[in-house]
């Protein structure tokens, strides 16, 4: 039944995406600087609320297994770091190919691409910390302390890079113009189906988890024979 | 009086239990051997009642009073795996801070005096990284006496001691049990640790097989109550 | 009261112990030493580079020099056990944290009171121009990378590969904390007391510390107690 309900969030995201990819490419005009790479925004932009909702998702997560001590909300809080990753990941290297195609080159220290980079590695150390820790509880414990401090550094993070490449000149590529009220929309609209991969990954990772800690709970059953 | 009281403790690994459910009282002056092979959890309780560790559910309450709280630790001794004192530091200098941490009045007085008993007066300015093996194991004991615990929590005790520490260890618990201290110990070493123990509680597999007083039965045949009690 | 005692206690023990072995202070100085040694291949120091990137540098050394000296504080409770009889006597899980920290801080300010009439010399970078300010910087960040270095002392103690771990979680934690030291100290060697936009550096350093002490005082208990 979870299974299904599953599958059937994961095709209905799929079918909204190639709706929403469609419009894009046919009821939407070119952007007039930027030419037809501009769509890419509709991925890049939505990729980063994801990546901070999941992460957002990860810290109540972690909160709430320290006041309860319930494996789950741990299966949670992983589950949701690693799919805030993924879509950080997505929000990287799609901003990079985007600047490669405007600004002709792969990577510029600008403070978005900078500031989330560290966070990228930042929740990256989180899942390097789980590793090391083999027994399932204290690995827990200690990566949930982790990811309250990682989501408390984030606005520092964003801040400080941001304080920081605004008082060094830098080349204006582009102008922060106010966005055409038709791309917003589609900007909106886009969220939907990433918000619903999301959430289908992270209920997949969970039931990933929680086969995983049974398979530990069993080892370490057979071990005390 | 009731000195320590266990209920209904699980320690959870992950979705493994550790420990399941386990409960049972001791009373002031008790001495209470705690026995069950490698891995049957009797580490991780002694952890629990030292407050090293939480247990997932269930409580542990130590003269009534919650087992993480200061006041107990103020009066609880422990003895674990490793000796617990600082290599870098002399002799003097390991049980001074002790004493201090464990706000006992005059912390350079009570180092003296637990030198003297120890019979480690000699060597209070040597570092305990030149010592020997007996003289630092008996600096450990004297570690976790000095702030006089009415609760003693031993791991092992016996097994990484050599005799003249055993022999002070023995003294030490027969001294604090006559003055009213309450002792959990897990062991392996049956006679040493029946010889003193007035109750002994067997864990297998987490669960508490049985508890209760040592009899004049389990002094003559150790092997007696994993036989009758534990798996076979 | 009996909390700051306490902390006291600890750290006197911690400075006690590392100043009769000396391990972790002679590892990390050197390495700085050899650190400053290092940049001056990576770029040329000629007095105009020195002024521009003078801040960055010298906060990298701090924090190299720093981790390593960091990663010690509870790793050297593991021989013998003493961390579980640290944590079983009566004091506070935040009275020994904070105790840790405190003797990490005056290893570390010692460090670097070494460390930076060394840089003026080999770099030929005047750093007395705004004493007091620049004292206020080094006193404030370095309890920043002292606080956040001490809890992932106390987060890591018991895992493998501990020392390979550390500092991937550590430097990007510390990024604001260096970021904000760097630019402060750069322009305080160029001699400009802070004003308008550096003082928000300065505010933000405050609120790092605060935040993050505060955080890691609540959070150790679950650090050290499982």
């Amino acid at each position: 039944m979870r299974e299904k309900i599953l599958y059937a969030l994961g095709a209905l995201a799929a079918l909204l995406l190639a709706r929403n990819i469609w419009v894009m490419l046919t009821g939407l005009p070119d952007e007039a600087f930027q030419g037809a790479i501009f769509r890419i925004i509709f991925f890049h932009v939505p990729a980063a609320f994801t990546c901070f909702l999941c992460f957002f998702v990860a810290l109540v997560a972690s909160i709430s297994y320290l006041k309860s001590g319930k494996m789950q909300w741990d299966s949670l809080a992983v589950s949701a770091t690693e799919a805030g990753l993924a879509f950080g990941a997505a929000n990287l290297v799609s901003g990079m190919i985007w600047a490669r195609i405007i600004w002709g080159i792969w990577w510029t220290w600008d403070w978005r691409l900078t500031s989330m980079l560290v966070c990228w590695l930042l929740y990256a150390g989180y899942l390097v910390l789980r590793r090391a820790v083999e027994e399932p509880a204290q690995r827990a414990r200690l990566s949930a302390v982790l990811s309250i401090l990682s989501f408390a550094v984030v606005p520092f993070v964003f801040f400080s890079i941001k304080w920081f490449r605004t008082q060094h000149p830098q080349p204006v590529l582009y102008g922060e113009g106010k966005m055409d009220a038709a791309y917003r929309a589609m900007l909106y609209l886009n969220w939907v189906p990433l918000l619903m991969l999301a959430a289908v990954l992270i209920a997949i990772r969970i039931g990933q988890e929680n086969r995983r800690r049974e398979l530990d709970a069993l080892r370490r059953e057979a071990h005390s024979i | 009086m009731t000195a320590l009281s266990v209920e209904n403790v699980w320690k959870y690994y992950g979705d493994f239990p550790a420990l399941r459910g386990i409960s049972f009282e001791a009373r002031q002056g008790a001495c209470v051997a705690l026995l069950g092979r490698n891995g049957a959890g009797k580490t991780t309780l002694l952890r629990i009642l030292a407050g090293l560790s939480r247990p997932t559910r269930g409580s542990v309450r130590v003269f009534g009073r919650d087992c993480l709280d200061a006041e107990v630790r103020r009066q609880t001794g422990l003895i674990g795996h490793g000796i617990g004192i600082y290599d870098e530091l002399s002799a003097y200098e390991n049980l001074r801070l002790f004493a201090a941490l464990y706000g006992v009045k005059d912390p350079r007085r009570a180092a003296m005096e637990w030198l003297e008993r120890t019979g480690l007066e000699r060597v209070r300015d040597g570092l305990v990284r030149e010592f020997s093996r007996g003289m630092r194991q008996r600096l450990a004991v004297a570690r976790a006496f000095l702030h006089r615990p009415s609760l003693l929590l031993l791991d092992e005790p016996f097994t990484a001691l050599d005799d003249r520490a055993i022999a002070l260890l023995q003294g030490l618990l027969k001294e604090s049990l006559a003055g009213g201290a309450t002792v959990v110990m897990s062991t392996h070493q049956l006679r040493e640790a029946l010889e003193l123990a007035t109750h002994v509680a067997l864990i297998v597999k987490g669960r508490l097989a049985h508890a209760g007083e040592r009899t004049a039965e389990m002094l003559e045949d150790p092997g007696w109550l994993y036989r009758t009690y534990g798996e076979a | 009261m009996l909390f700051l005692r306490q902390a006291w206690t600890v750290a006197q023990k911690d400075l006690r112990s590392e100043f009769r072995t000396k391990e972790a202070l002679n590892a990390s100085l050197s390495f700085a030493l050899v650190i400053l040694l290092l940049f001056s291949f990576a770029f040329d120091p000629t007095a105009e580079m020195t002024r521009e990137i003078s801040g960055g540098l010298l906060w990298l050394v701090f924090a190299f020099a720093g981790a390593l000296l960091l990663n010690r504080s509870f790793a050297r409770e593991l021989e013998n056990d003493c961390l579980d009889v640290l944590v079983v006597s009566p004091v506070p899980a935040a009275a020994l944290f904070l105790g840790k920290a405190l003797a990490n801080y005056i290893l570390l300010l010692g460090i670097e009171a070494v460390c930076l009439p060394v840089f003026g010399v080999f770099y030929n970078a005047d750093w007395t121009r705004q004493p007091a300010w620049l004292a206020i910087v080094i006193l404030l960040a370095t309890w920043g990378i002292t606080i956040i270095g001490t809890m992932f002392s106390a987060l890591t103690v018991n895992l493998r590969l501990r020392e390979l771990m550390l500092p991937m979680l550590v430097y990007p934690m510390l990024i604001p904390c260096l970021m904000a030291a760097m630019q402060l100290t750069t322009a305080l060697m160029a001699g400009q007391a802070p004003s308008g936009d550096q003082l928000a550096w300065v505010r933000m350093l405050v609120g790092f510390d605060i935040i993050f002490t505060a955080l890691s005082v609540a959070l150790v208990e679950t650090v050290l107690i499982g």
